[in-house]
């Protein structure tokens, strides 16, 4: 579904991504594990279009994608629920959610239906101001943002960032069963426990290169990783 | 999901409110004396309310902190009055450069077509003010859209800079003696339409009286565009970049075209209250629109609330009416019944300040908040509408 080839991207002088080349297959979890700094979140904000590649060509189903503005990307199925959450904080749950619909122009009312069905805290908070919410409430409405643009591809940076254990099983719950309804996910995690039991496919990235891929079950029983990774 | 017959209820409502208020002045203005305090603090508020409600679509809905406003009012003034000075008076107006080299002026034009007396002159002069309004909102709007290039990069207080920049530089060039067939130099430009002409002189002595009315009707159509927009998608959009930029993006909000789009839609309504300044005041000048009458306006958005257009336009009537008529009694010696050797020329000035300083340490976000006048009503109706 999402092809990348041969990406570079920089920061002024410094090369945060160095070449890499990934494959999203379609309707499966992809997680893209690794160490503070070595270009995860890079990566995502290029395939987003927040940042400008270097190097290297991004397709979408066939169709090339690089260099695009964020709206185009948008409104071509791609969303990203950034890090940290980001919710409007001042604007309702009900509003921010209309937000993530922002490029659509047909009836959303079914959509909001389904986000609130997946989520039925956010339905009790629906007047709130997302601020008000707690962390977990966030990154449940940052979600329910994102789905809001009806995307083929919705891309995660670090959902479990900053919340309690029992809240991120919650979330990735809910990951997986957006997956299962059809949503492709791209993921991006330092819980790298979490991550590679839930993903079909892992990449490993180390300081702007991609190290190791497979099946994530099968990363889970890699030497390397355990070691690296999951502290065993 | 917000049901909507409910929106359709409060839009009747808000409706009926304005229908109503314009009703109290046509009566007010023709039962009380026409020129008292009251009637000249109402029609300067009503022109400032929708300045500062424009100011605060800018600055408390879409977070760009600019301080152009004065700049833009001087640009719809100008316009305005350049347009509408009937080509017979302009010899006159124009006397220390020997006339004008814009030569035609849209009230001949109009009164050309309609006749310039009795209902024919009445269509004409609606159709002149409304034209000439429009396209004085429509110079301010063009301008924003061409400083709007290189400055809406910038954020917060650099961009404050570069806007009050621009509004100064306006005022120079249209001071500027080169211009002066065109602008008047430094002179001010008179003899154009303003809000009294709106009077209809029944004959016998007889005026039913309008002037006041006409402010309330333009200023509210305005801002109940602006509303309008505010609650729309594109309101929504603005909103967004407000809070975060980040997520506003990623969530396919065009930065750079939403925030155009804010700055010129101010900008052109603050054209139009410029030209309605002018109106107001019967000339155009400007040494008027300096930034000290931005800083005023500013003033009055963070006192009725960033983000809220209904505190926007009680703080507006409440600033112009305690700074232009209830404290003149300090100024003038005596102040509710008391008399005190204190009370002299600039005495308003530090009460007023007192005052401001003390509503702000008690409303720390404004009078209104983010909120607006019917949330105040309603906001426990809609929890339980959610449940």
């Amino acid at each position: 579904m999402l092809k990348i080839d041969e990406l570079k991207v920089s920061y002024g002088g410094i090369e945060a991504v160095k070449g890499i080349s990934l494959e999203v297959p379609e309707r499966q979890i992809v997680t893209l594990i690794g160490a503070n700094g070595a270009g995860k979140s890079t990566t995502l904000r290029t395939i987003a279009g927040l940042v400008k590649p270097a190097h290297g060509r991004i397709h979408l189903q066939g169709e090339d994608i690089t260099g695009f503005v964020p709206d185009r990307i948008v409104s071509k199925g791609i969303t990203l629920v950034p890090e940290g959450r980001h919710v409007f904080p001042d604007m309702t749950v009900l509003e921010n959610l209309k937000i993530g619909a922002y490029l659509r122009r047909d009836d959303l009312e079914e959509d909001i239906r389904w986000v609130y069905d997946l989520f039925p805290r956010l339905k009790e908070r629906s007047w709130q101001a997302a601020g008000t919410l707690s962390g977990g409430e966030q990154q449940m409405l940052a979600v329910g943002r994102a789905l809001m643009s009806r995307p083929k591809l919705m891309m995660m940076d670090e959902p479990s960032l900053g919340l309690a254990p029992l809240v991120v099983k919650g979330i990735f719950d809910i990951i997986k069963e957006i997956n299962r309804q059809g949503v492709t996910i791209l993921l991006i995690e330092q819980n790298a426990n979490m991550a590679l039991q839930t993903a079909d496919l892992a990449y490993v990235m180390e300081t702007g290169q991609i190290t190791l891929s497979g099946p994530g079950r099968e990363l889970m029983n890699n030497d390397a990783i355990k070691k690296a990774y999951l502290g065993k | 999901m917000l049901s909507q017959k409910k929106n359709k209820k409060g839009l009747y409502i808000a409706l009926l409110a304005c229908l109503a208020v314009l009703a109290l002045v046509v009566i007010l203005e023709n039962t009380l004396s026409p020129t008292g305090m009251l009637f000249i603090v109402l029609r300067k508020s009503a022109v400032y309310a929708l300045v500062v409600v424009s100011m605060n679509l800018l600055n408390g809905f879409t977070g760009l902190f600019s301080l152009g406003q004065a700049g833009f009012m001087l640009l719809g003034a100008y316009t305005y009055a350049i347009l509408t000075v009937p080509v017979e008076k302009k010899a006159t107006v124009y006397y220390l450069y020997g006339g004008t080299s814009v030569n035609f002026s849209i009230t001949d034009f109009f009164q050309g077509i309609f006749g310039s007396t009795g209902a024919g002159g009445g269509v004409a002069l609606v159709l002149t003010v409304l034209l000439a309004l429009i396209l004085a909102g429509c110079v301010a709007a063009l301008f924003a859209w061409l400083i709007g290039l290189p400055v809406l990069r910038l954020k917060s207080d650099y961009l404050a800079i570069a806007t009050l920049g621009f509004a100064e530089i306006i005022r120079a060039i249209f001071q500027w003696d080169t211009l002066g067939p065109i602008t008047n130099g430094a002179n001010m430009i008179k003899s154009f339409p303003g809000f009294s002409d709106f009077n209809i002189d029944l004959g016998g002595g007889n005026t039913f009286y309008l002037s006041t009315f006409v402010p309330f009707l333009i200023s509210m159509v305005c801002i109940g565009i602006i509303v309008l927009l505010i609650n729309s998608s594109y309101g929504r959009a603005f909103k967004s970049i407000r809070e975060d930029e980040i997520a506003a993006e990623a969530m396919g909000v065009n930065l750079s075209k939403h925030k155009m789009l804010s700055f010129c839609i101010s900008s052109f309504f603050a054209g139009v209250g410029g030209a309605m300044f002018a109106m107001l005041t019967n000339m155009a000048q400007a040494r008027v629109y300096t930034s000290v009458m931005t800083y005023e306006l500013l003033l009055i958005v963070v006192l009725g609330g960033i983000g809220s257009i209904s505190g926007s336009c009680i703080a507006t009537f409440l600033y112009v009416a305690a700074s232009e008529w209830w404290l003149r009694g300090l100024d003038a010696g005596e102040f509710l019944g008391i008399r005190s050797p204190l009370f002299r020329t600039g005495f308003r000035m530090v009460v007023f300040s007192v005052i401001i300083m003390v509503v702000v340490l008690f409303f720390r976000q404004g009078l209104m908040g983010d909120k607006e006048l019917p949330d105040l009503f309603k906001r426990r109706k809609k929890q339980e509408v959610a449940k």
